[in-house]
């Protein structure tokens, strides 16, 4: 299995080459410019976490160049997304889309301002009440305090 | 033999945990002093053999004894004697041990340094280490041996990872490790206050130091593994939000709200449920990134290192530590005092607005890593969480953030004034504004690089606004008095937050980055931004244990040569893996990039970078933790310090920081 692994990895070698590579490279810029911001949100689906746009894959090459053919087609940039998310599902998108199952993903940063703030309001209120200097004295504070007054 | 008593001593060291975690504890329970002040002297036997423990590992490295099987499966005879000694933490169980021996020398550290705080604080602090460092131990010990040995040696061993044979990585684990186990002083610190029902200002003032050390070294940490992951993953990306890059960020975040909220505790007594839940949370979060780095739940880039067994151990250590702690937490903290009270414009209120920020930045990134995991466990959907995400939900974040940093330095404690801040202001936001018109005009598109830039201006000024008005306050005559008289630590702080803005104008300006990608023969000049590139040669060159393709270039702007570019792809044999090396040409603040690919047909693929102001990204966490690094060196945070000062007769006037 180790031989075959490291067969396999001396056979790319020759192959491997930095992600874009320079004969993929569309001649007009415009769809050029599409072409990366629209690698820039697809995952390559063999690597971890890495773009289309960063991955050296051949996987991430073919797609790169299966997005530039339909740029070139002349579909937009959501039809191509759309494209290839019927393809590979969801989990090609980098950024994943807002849907049920992406609510708490996407709501985390408002759910922790909303209860973090509430908590300071609550925080701040019940500290002010328990420092309150216009609590009235209880009745045996007050007989302490008129004691003391009096000199006793 | 010696790898054999390394292995000894670390079973001892194991024993001499278990004892401090047992032996102050009870003493503690009994109220016998005899046995809480055992903690120090086991605390630095126990440093002794984990450090004599790594050191035999060590030599088993640098003498390439390939009869240990973690030699053969990291290192090679070839390798560079530097490579063999940072091979050691290259893999796994080496880098457990780092773990280990770091956790022994913040031990040991407080046994020997902390004299000054009370004596059963310290024990107890000792002893919550010591948990921590048994459950390490006997991770290691169970599931990660580095010295187990093979009865057959083989010839030659199998290398190391080409990606961590580099100067970077090697600096790299033992910075960010610092960090992370420099927390577990502060968690250990907050379990002990918890235990020992003491927590007031004194504890947050004994507690900071060890918060500033872990901050520092995490910050240099980060930065080092981001330039490292800039130079050689070859296309010019310094920060990809990774799971494992995330993992560092996460205890950072916590951990920079930590020594906010510890400065209110300490100014005002105020927030300390909060400070020692963020003490908490900040190590938590370490642990959380031990666990996503050694389980390979998520295998990335950097999870060299994949064994589920290991993965459910540490998924042990990290729900007993956290769940006990927090349920520790919950046990003590109602009978906690509130502290002193604060108008909502104020001082502390800008720091608890702070603390909310990076809370919420700090959840944002553990969902954005761990979502995935969580929903796929759930219910079999499978999404990706990447950059695009990131960039969209933490720089609404961070921008707040950025803006109201200068404000808090100008509030008052307990009652600030909005408008007079404001006033106080004026400079930073004229210089905020001319920066981006500057920008603007110099740089142009993209609209958001030259806001940032404006912004990163005046967070930069800002910094400096309220240091400046506590040096003349009283007439430009008497500055320096006036300066020798302020403490270190208000230097810190404005020298800290003018380096997350100049990190912040690195980072606008990599929206102002040029690309260029083409097949260079030699003899081709490639255009890049203000600079062009001539390719001289492509020349084949032979490592100690790789061969390489150098490209060599010249820079040239308009006619005159700038200076050389040496782009170059690595071949490691012995691992049949490639690494490319780019070539970095750093002009003015910016940098020159280029990477190749494998030259084939006598030309080769080239990536060319012209990427201006990117050093700042580096320069400002640098300009960060030298501000901690002085807030540090403040004579009143000194160990030991603090407790004398208060002996002495009467209360000396504190300045407001």
């Amino acid at each position: 299995m180790r031989r075959a692994l490291a067969l396999t990895l001396m056979l790319s070698w020759p192959l491997a080459a930095h992600a874009v590579q320079p004969n993929e490279i569309l001649k007009n810029p415009v769809l050029e410019e599409r072409a990366r911001d629209l690698s820039a949100g697809l995952r390559c689906l063999v690597c971890q976490n890495q773009s289309i746009d960063d991955s050296n894959a051949e996987l991430a090459r073919d797609i790169r160049v299966l997005v530039r053919e339909h740029l070139v087609a002349g579909d937009s940039d959501a039809q191509i997304r759309d494209f290839l998310v019927q393809r590979y599902g969801a989990f090609i998108l980098l950024k994943p889309p807002f849907e049920a199952g992406t609510l708490l993903l996407w709501g985390t940063p408002f759910l922790v301002l909303i209860i973090g703030g509430a908590a300071i309001l609550v925080a701040a209120r019940r500290a002010k009440r328990e420092r309150d200097p216009a609590v009235p004295l209880s009745a045996e504070e007050k007989k302490l305090l008129d004691e003391v007054l009096a000199g006793k | 033999m010696i790898v054999e008593t390394g292995h000894f001593a670390l079973v001892l060291a194991l024993a001499l945990a278990v004892v401090n975690a047992v032996v102050p504890l009870y003493g503690h329970y009994i109220r016998d002093s005899r046995l809480t002040a055992v903690a120090p002297s086991v605390a630095l036997a126990g440093f002794g053999f984990v450090a004599y423990a790594f050191a035999a590992l060590t030599y088993a490295h640098v003498v390439s004894d390939f009869s240990v099987v973690n030699v053969i499966e990291n290192s090679a005879s070839t390798k560079p004697l530097i490579y063999k000694i940072t091979g050691v933490w290259g893999n796994h169980e080496g880098s457990m041990l780092l773990w280990v021996l770091i956790l022994a020398i913040f031990a040991a550290a407080v046994a020997v340094a902390a004299r000054g705080m009370p004596a059963d604080l310290r024990s107890l602090v000792l002893c919550v280490q010591s948990w921590i460092a048994s459950a390490f131990l006997l991770f290691i010990l169970l599931t990660s041996d580095p010295f187990a040995r093979i009865a057959q040696a083989p010839i030659e061993g199998q290398d190391l990872n080409p990606l961590l044979q580099d100067p970077g990585l090697a600096i790299h684990p033992p910075l960010l490790y610092l960090g992370y186990v420099g927390f577990s002083m502060t968690f250990s610190f907050a379990a002990a206050a918890l235990i020992a029902g003491r927590i007031d200002a004194a504890w947050a003032r004994f507690v900071r130091p060890w918060t500033l050390i872990a901050w520092i070294f995490l910050t240099l940490g980060i930065a080092m593994g981001s330039y490292w992951a800039y130079y050689t993953l070859g296309w010019g990306g310094f920060w990809f939000w990774d799971p494992v890059e995330n993992a560092s960020l996460m205890p950072w975040l916590a951990g920079t709200a930590l020594l906010h909220s510890a400065v209110v505790m300490e100014k005002r007594e105020a927030l300390k449920i909060w400070t020692i839940f963020l003490a908490i949370l900040a190590f938590s979060l370490s642990l959380v990134g031990t666990f996503l780095v050694r389980s390979g739940v998520l295998t990335s880039v950097h999870a060299f290192a994949t064994d589920p067994m290991r993965g459910v151990f540490i998924l042990l250590i990290l729900v007993f530590f956290i769940g006990g702690s927090l349920a520790l937490f919950a046990w003590r903290a109602g009978s906690l005092t509130p502290g002193g009270i604060f108008a909502p414009v104020s001082r502390e209120g800008a720091l608890v607005l702070n603390n909310l920020l990076l809370t919420t930045s700090c959840a944002t990134v553990f969902t954005g890593t761990l979502y995935p995991l969580a929903l796929e466990a759930l219910t079999g959907q499978k999404i990706s969480v990447g950059a695009p995400f990131f960039n969209a939900t933490f720089v609404p974040l961070a921008i707040p953030l950025f803006l109201v940093m200068p404000f808090g330095q100008s509030l008052a404690w307990k009652r600030g004034d909005l408008l007079g801040a404001a006033q106080r202001l004026v400079l930073a936001f004229a210089a905020g504004l001319a920066g981006l018109l500057v920008f603007a005009a110099w740089k142009g598109a993209p609209a958001l690089s030259y806001c940032l830039a404006g912004l990163a201006i005046y967070v930069i000024v800002g910094s400096f606004l309220d240091l400046g008005r506590r040096l003349s306050g009283g007439g430009l005559g008497n500055v320096w008095a006036r300066g020798s008289g302020l403490p270190r630590s208000a230097y810190g702080t404005a020298i800290a937050h003018a380096g997350i803005g100049v990190t912040l104008l690195g980072l606008a300006a990599s929206g102002w980055g040029q690309e260029n990608i083409l097949t260079m023969k030699p003899g081709d000049t490639a255009k890049i931004g203000p600079y062009a590139v001539h390719l001289d040669a492509i020349a084949p060159v032979n490592g100690p244990n790789y061969t390489a393709a150098v490209a060599r270039g010249t820079i040239f702007e308009g006619v005159a040569a700038l200076g050389a570019i040496e782009p170059s792809a690595r071949f490691y044999p012995s691992r049949k893996m490639n690494r490319s090396d780019a070539g970095i040409a750093t002009i003015g603040l910016g940098q020159l990039y280029m990477s190749i690919g494998t030259p084939s047909n006598g030309g080769v693929d080239a990536r060319l970078y012209w990427k201006p102001l990117v050093t700042l990204i580096w320069i400002g966490a640098l300009i960060m933790a030298l501000g901690g690094a002085l807030s540090l060196s403040d004579r009143r945070l000194r160990f030991g310090i603090a407790s004398r000062a208060r002996r002495s007769a009467g209360p000396t006037p504190q300045p407001a920081e």
